[in-house]
């Protein structure tokens, strides 16, 4: 059985009437943030997900650790359904659950230091002592490339990178059994970035950590995840073993996506295939396959709805041509 | 080209309870109109304090310790407040490398968009608004009258970034100073944020500092490129010249280490932490990471020598082997 099992989840917002756009004598309508979405991740496994920006990955990354209350669909996190705590029993099962936030400057209470907020895992959800603590926070600076001399410093006399590493260390401290990582390694620079990595692998490798990563960075997601989820508004487009995915990828949007990694060598200076045609507003219910606008490949049969389809053993696609 | 902004020997630190850091040491770089200069280094190297302080933004108990700002003439360190206020935002546009806690959180950012407009442009409120319906849009963000009526907290990662971008160019500002634009945004909105700021360069002949990690964003998108290394700037190069000689051995380290997505990716961490900037004292701060290290590294920062093609690097080893000539 998997130990991370989500289905069916759905996240519509609210829209509110706001002075620029009046609708009125129409019924409310949502956002279609995240419109119904499965995976199961193995334990102590790495699932990928990426997608174009405003998909919906943090919006499902909130909901899977209950920041966010899901409209529908039912989450299982080890034996904890999760979609049906509330209160305490939610603290409570929430606890071997921790979240590294894309945007690390929000997450970090402005009024702690380092040490405290890294501590402050330890202090709630181990047993050790205060002297101990203090030890385990230098360690695992240390392992994120930190200098023990930022543990005296509060959140904006930070660099943005040693922010983000701060919210890793945070989240790592306290060898939680799954972690959402949710752009974990965009203000880093290569080398930092590598040591995250192996950071990451290390102790998934030698505590069995599952992790959920999201990123941009297809060359680190290629690295770290066993199995990729792509998602298109709100939608999953394509979900495969990560080298099945790189090596064979189906769906045009995973092709677009896999075409427009920048090179780092002016010498190739090609320009990136994009697609083209406007971006759907998730305002609307899409009947047929959400990327027809923009697809070289639609056809009429697009507007029909797409039923993702077992391309080869264990890879789904969700187009009719696949 | 003529230099629209010159920063020589720009010192920044920070008095901490620890000591005193010193986040930007000495740096010198000009920016051209119509080019696009990169500022790579590793994470915490200085690059965001060495934007704030072309600004002048930087906040007690940090302090601009020495140096010289040059903007179209202007000496900017000796302008008064009220003047800079109106340079800022105008004539020189910032994009944080923090976009959702820098929108005002009780502001819609449609209207946010069109506030600069009518401040910076003079426009009506509603060209104002048009027209920020129309900046939205060119940054790609989809579905933008109604995304204009949300606030900062309705929003994606990247649309955020996306906003303090439109904010940026919605000024038509002369020099653009853009702390790492695309980190919060896939390949291909990147891409096309990109090619607005190449477009900003070639058309209104604006000069962009381009602050970013990735070096495959600084190879396709940059003329010139500096390098900075723990507040220190250690090589600045034309692209082509940097990726095909880089001349610094850290620029070395740097190049060696990128990953690329078409090959196995290449986990080679740059050797050495990266040094401590408290209280440090005079040299070269690479100097406990380089391969290449001599005596004299340690007692003196290396002098920004001039190589061919308008090349600098400051590298004590370097100057020694001659290979600048
Ligand atoms: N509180 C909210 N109210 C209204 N809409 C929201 C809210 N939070 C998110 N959204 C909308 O949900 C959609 C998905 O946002 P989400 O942050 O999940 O995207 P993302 O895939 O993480 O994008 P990025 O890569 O830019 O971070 C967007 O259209 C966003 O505007
Ligand atoms: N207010 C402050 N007080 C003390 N130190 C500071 C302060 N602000 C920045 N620093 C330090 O100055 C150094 C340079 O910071 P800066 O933000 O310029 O780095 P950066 O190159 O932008 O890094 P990143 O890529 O991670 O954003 C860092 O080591 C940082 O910790
Ligand atoms: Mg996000
Ligand atoms: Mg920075």
């Amino acid at each position: 059985m998997s130990f991370v099992s989500v289905r069916g989840l759905d996240k519509h917002f609210p829209v509110r009437g706001a002075g620029w756009l009046s609708r009125r004598n129409r019924p409310a309508p949502v956002v279609r943030a995240v419109d119904g979405i499965s995976f199961d991740i193995d334990r102590g496994r790495t699932l990928g997900l990426v997608g174009e920006s405003g998909c919906g990955k943090s919006t499902v990354a909130r909901c899977v650790t209950r920041l966010l209350a899901p409209s529908a669909g039912t989450i299982r996190i080890g034996d904890k359904q999760l979609d049906r705590l509330e209160g305490e029993p939610l603290r409570a099962a929430r606890r071997d659950v921790q979240m590294v936030f894309q945007d690390p400057l929000a997450a970090l209470n402005p009024r702690m230091s380092v040490e405290r907020a890294v501590s402050e895992p330890l202090r709630l959800h181990t047993t050790l002592s205060p002297a101990e603590q203090r030890e385990r926070v230098r360690e695992i600076l240390t392992e994120v490339g930190l200098r023990t001399d930022v543990m005296g410093r509060y959140p904006h006399e930070l660099s943005g990178g040693q922010r983000q590493r701060v919210n890793i260390a945070r989240a790592l401290a306290c060898a939680p059994s799954f972690v959402v990582l949710d752009e974990p390694t965009s203000a880093l620079d290569v080398s930092l970035r590598a040591r995250v990595i192996l950071m990451l692998e290390e102790l998934r490798e030698r505590l069995g950590l599952t992790y959920l990563f999201i990123s941009h960075d297809l060359a680190t997601v290629k690295y770290l995840a066993q199995r990729v989820v792509v998602m298109y508004l709100g939608t999953v487009v394509e979900e495969a073993d990560t080298d099945e995915l790189f090596a064979h990828p189906r769906h045009p949007y995973t092709r677009a996506l896999l075409a427009a990694v920048p090179v780092p060598d002016p010498k190739v200076r090609g320009e990136p295939f994009v697609l083209s045609g406007e971006i759907p507003s998730p305002l609307e219910r899409h009947e047929g396959c959400p990327l027809r606008s923009r697809c070289p490949m639609a056809s009429a049969i697009c507007a029909q709805p797409v039923v993702p389809r077992e391309v080869s053993p264990g890879h789904v696609v969700a187009c009719h041509f696949a | 080209m003529s230099a629209l902004l010159e920063v020589e020997d720009l010192s920044v630190e920070f008095a901490t309870d620890d000591g005193m850091v010193s986040a930007v040491d000495g740096v010198t770089l000009s920016a051209k109109a119509g080019e696009i200069l990169g500022i790579v280094g590793e994470s915490g190297s200085g690059k965001s304090v060495l934007i704030s302080a072309i600004l002048r933004l930087v906040r007690p108990p940090g302090r601009i310790v020495s140096g010289r700002l040059r903007f179209e003439g202007n000496d900017l360190l000796a302008l008064p407040e009220a003047e800079l206020e109106a340079i800022r935002g105008a004539r020189i546009a910032l994009v944080p490398q923090t976009p959702r806690t820098s929108l005002n959180p009780l502001m819609t950012v449609g209207r946010q968009v069109e506030r600069l407009l009518r401040l910076h442009r003079g426009m009506d409120k509603r060209a104002a608004r048009e027209a920020a319906i129309a900046m939205l849009e060119r940054v790609r963000i989809p579905d933008p009258k109604r995304r204009a009526g949300q606030y900062a907290h309705e929003l994606s990662g990247g649309m955020c970034q996306r906003v303090m971008i439109a904010m940026a160019l919605a000024t038509e500002p002369r020099l653009l100073l853009a702390d790492e634009p695309t980190t919060g945004l896939d390949v291909s909105i990147g891409a096309r944020i990109l090619e607005l700021l190449r477009q900003l360069g070639e058309e209104s002949g604006a000069a962009i500092i381009l602050v970013t990690h990735d070096l495959g964003v600084v190879a396709q998108t940059c003329h010139r490129v500096a390098v900075m290394h723990a507040g220190q700037l250690s090589e600045l190069a034309g692209v082509d010249e940097l990726f095909e000689r880089p001349l610094h051995p850290y620029t070395r380290a740097l190049v060696r280490s990128i990953p690329r997505i078409d090959q196995q990716i290449a986990l080679q961490p740059i050797a050495g932490a990266v040094p401590s900037l408290v209280n440090v004292r005079s040299g070269c701060r690479y100097v406990r990471r380089c391969p290449d290290a001599l005596a004299a590294c340690r007692r003196q920062r290396p002098p920004l020598i001039a190589a061919a093609n308008g090349r600098r690097v400051a590298c004590h080893a370097v100057e020694q082997s001659n290979v600048v000539r």
